[in-house]
């Protein structure tokens, strides 16, 4: 059952992001599809809205608020300050007021008011609390699918509060009552039964990176390996499983593997683990993201590695960095030199100090580079020893093999990013509208390097920014293929040891 | 002791109990409340020093609210030094003998209740004009502004237009502090002050059931107060505990 496509207007693109006047109910017609029966019952949540779904509702609110000290601390200690009222791309691109942060947030506080609440059950209208009817309901489901758990609200909060916990907190509490997104909760559906986001089985999965050693090898003349399930290696690469076909993503697994090949390390994939990607944490479900994350540790012991390294991936990252030790360790039979989980590019950014890569930038002269920070990786995780070296890193590397980078305006950019749109679950056709106009901050952003310094392409680090991009930026008349991934970055500029060129080939065939 | 004295001695005790069992409850709640996963919004200090540096800068220079709007940080901020100042300041009516650092202040910061009030009308002012917080404003929103605007107001007024008899307020809540109610004077009926008082009181007993919780949330907000470090130290709460011990 396809829905039609929603017409509506492409932003136009202006040299600042400008903050627009307060529009009511501009969004209130985006939802996503509603999960199904077969969709739900396998991550524990009833097939479709239950009979008493108001008290069900009130009742997993109640025990979130137990579980959850941000939840808790959240609801209070809200002063309407309007700090964030600017702050979210999607209030920015759509300028519906529910879309602001505070605003988003009390479409759930007004709920925790009317019934957990002093005031609110005594003096409803005083402080704004109402009942959970559905109307209520309806708003929750559009309006928190609106919100990318991007963070950037949490950053200018004056308490830190983060709209992305009450987002999913929202998704939860409504899952719990038959109200699942078809999107997210399919793809976990394909991960426990097949091992990834994409639903590629094991031998799919074989074929994939022979057909990428062979493409290596023609390019390259050098036998470049992309191993699967190999037992006793070192490293257990974890990747999004768009990294093994979709463009650009794959680009940036040729990367990694070259990377390894020229670092000596002994690696592999997992067909078990074939899936960076944890939607779990998209549908606030820890139980879920538990069950996602374990498959890691379990694909870890039966492999016997030493280290675990995850691929580009934003969110994948967040819950690698900063959950999986809760929620899948202790790490205690990995080795102890080695944090766990390592990101790839702090792997790559060693080799490159050391040295043992062999590095002609010029290869990468034929772009003027910007770096899209995600938004996960920037404000939710951290690379290498210090604070903030998830924003020198990558920039180190893509400095390392290209002569021409260039950043963003300050306030676009590190802790202060814009969400590439797509992010937080929504990366699904049906929410095209939200996507477009939610782009709208980095576009203009990115459209004003473009006009100043010349830039043509845009590194990332996240599976869900390159797909978004790809999808987006066509609307805004700009090439879809301006997206790289860095680690595509560092594989145009990698000389493998015993590497031939074709050019170089045909040189030499024409001086004989 | 007249009628308006045993009863303002009366509401006081109340207000008082009220508010101290209620911000205690909610600060309780807050503490117990585990938080299951690591979500500083980083970057984060990776250190233990390095959290409470940021939760000083935080609290003491609304860091985040600066990031954000010049404005709301600048009305903001000059409200709420004003406003400790200006309670600082009311120590004198409270303690005997009175400390001499407060003694030696107290001519120096009098004038701040004005700072107060100005950052009151300018966060009033944005409430009103700017049509993003306008929207996202409840009535109490308003009223809180309104309430803690007329307590600086009623209180400026007995400091610079008419002086009540500060001796025998400061002799009834010294009264009350000490339970010694035989001593107390009578309140002096003057209307700033009766209504300063009255109003300090329905501030005290709506605190703990309203936004004024930010004061206590602020300090357990899981995205400032964490430590950047789930890599090198393993972070789990009790009932996720719970889920491992069962599978």
């Amino acid at each position: 059952m396809a829905k039609k496509p929603i017409e509506f207007e492409v932003p136009k693109l202006t040299e600042y992001t400008e903050v627009p006047a307060v529009t009511p109910d501009t969004m209130a017609h985006s939802s996503p599809y509603v999960s199904k029966v077969e969709f739900q019952e396998p991550l524990g949540y009833p097939g479709e809205l239950v009979d008493g779904w108001q008290d069900k509702a009130i009742g997993a609110m109640g025990e979130m608020l137990g579980k959850y000290r941000s939840l808790q601390v959240f609801l209070d200690s809200c002063v309407k300050c309007g700090a964030c009222t600017d702050k979210c791309h999607y209030y920015l691109g759509t300028s519906d007021p529910k879309n602001m942060p505070v605003a988003r947030q009390d479409l759930l506080r007004k709920v925790y008011r009317r019934y957990f609440t002093f005031a609110g059950k005594y003096f409803p209208k005083l402080v704004g609390a109402v009942d959970l009817d559905k109307e209520v309901l309806d708003d929750w489901y559009s309006y928190f699918h609106q919100c990318s758990q991007c963070r950037r609200c949490s950053v200018f909060c004056p308490y830190g509060i983060d709209t992305a916990e009450i987002s999913m907190a929202a998704r939860e509490i409504m899952d719990r009552i038959g109200l699942g997104q078809k999107y997210c909760n399919e793809i976990i559906n394909k991960v426990f039964k097949i091992g990834n986001n994409l639903g590629l089985p094991e031998n799919a999965l074989a074929d994939t990176l022979e057909g990428l050693e062979e493409d290596v090898e023609d390019e390259t003349g050098v036998a470049v390996k992309y191993p699967l399930d190999k037992k006793g290696a070192d490293i257990l690469l974890v990747t999004p499983s768009a990294d093994f076909f979709a463009e650009p993503h794959v680009d940036g697994l040729i990367g990694y593997g070259k990377v390894f090949h020229e670092a000596g390390a002994d690696w592999t994939l997992s067909s078990k683990a074939s899936e960076a990607a944890n939607f779990g944490m998209f549908i606030g479900s820890y139980e879920n993201m538990r069950r996602i994350s374990l498959r890691i540790r379990e694909a870890a012991l039966e492999l016997g590695v030493k280290r675990i390294i995850f691929g580009e991936c934003g969110h994948a990252w967040r819950v690698a960095y900063s959950f999986l030790n809760t929620l899948a360790g202790p790490f205690d039979f990995l080795d102890p030199k080695y944090p766990v989980p390592q990101h790839i590019l702090e792997f790559t950014w060693g080799e490159i100090q050391k040295g043992t890569l062999n590095i002609d930038k010029s290869r990468n002269d034929d772009m003027v580079l910007t770096f899209h920070d995600s938004c996960n990786v920037a404000r939710a995780s951290r690379m290498g020893d210090e604070p903030g070296g998830q924003f020198t890193i990558p920039r180190n590397v893509i400095k390392a093999v290209c002569n021409n980078f260039v950043d963003m305006a300050p306030d676009t950019i590190h802790e202060k990013t814009f969400c590439c749109g797509g992010g937080g679950g929504l990366l699904t056709d049906d929410l095209m509208e939200l996507r477009v106009k939610g782009a709208k901050p980095r576009m203009d952003a990115l459209s004003t390097v473009i006009e100043d310094h010349g830039v043509t392409h845009m590194a990332a680090i996240c599976a869900i920014c390159k797909a978004q991009f790809t999808k987006v930026l066509p609307f805004y008349g700009m090439g879809m293929d301006m997206i790289q991934s860095v680690h595509g970055l560092v594989s145009n500029a990698i000389i493998l040891t015993g590497q031939v060129d074709d050019d170089d080939e045909e040189d030499a065939e024409d001086a004989a | 002791m007249s009628f308006l004295t045993v009863t303002f001695a009366a509401l006081f005790y109340v207000a008082t109990a009220i508010f101290l069992i209620g911000v205690v409850r909610k600060i309780v709640i807050f503490a117990k409340t585990p938080a299951p996963l690591k979500i500083p919004t980083t970057p984060a200090p990776t250190t233990k020093t390095g959290v409470v540096l940021r939760m000083f800068r935080e609290v003491a220079f609304f860091e985040s609210l600066f990031k954000s709007t010049k404005w709301t940080w600048l009305f903001g901020w000059v409200f709420h030094m004003a406003l400790f100042a200006v309670l600082f300041r009311h120590l004198r009516y409270f303690m005997d003998p009175v400390p001499a650092i407060v003694e030696w202040v107290s001519p120096l910061i009098e004038y701040l209740a004005f700072a107060m009030i100005i950052g009151l009308l300018g966060l009033w002012a944005r409430r009103l004009l700017v049509d993003r917080v306008r929207y996202i404003s409840a009535p109490s929103d308003h009223l809180m502004l309104l309430l803690l605007l007329l307590i600086g107001i009623s209180g400026a007024s007995m400091t610079f237009v008419a002086h009540t008899d500060i001796i025998a307020v400061k002799e009834f809540f010294r009264g009350l502090l000490t339970f010694s109610w035989g001593s107390m004077p009578n309140l002096p009926a003057d209307p700033f002050l009766i209504v300063h008082l009255a109003l300090v009181a329905l501030l005290l007993i709506i605190f703990p059931i309203s936004k004024l919780l930010h004061a206590p949330g602020v300090f357990f907000s899981p995205t400032r107060n964490q430590v950047d470090n789930p890599r090198e130290q393993r972070h789990i709460a009790p009932w996720a505990q719970k889920l491992e011990d069962r599978s």
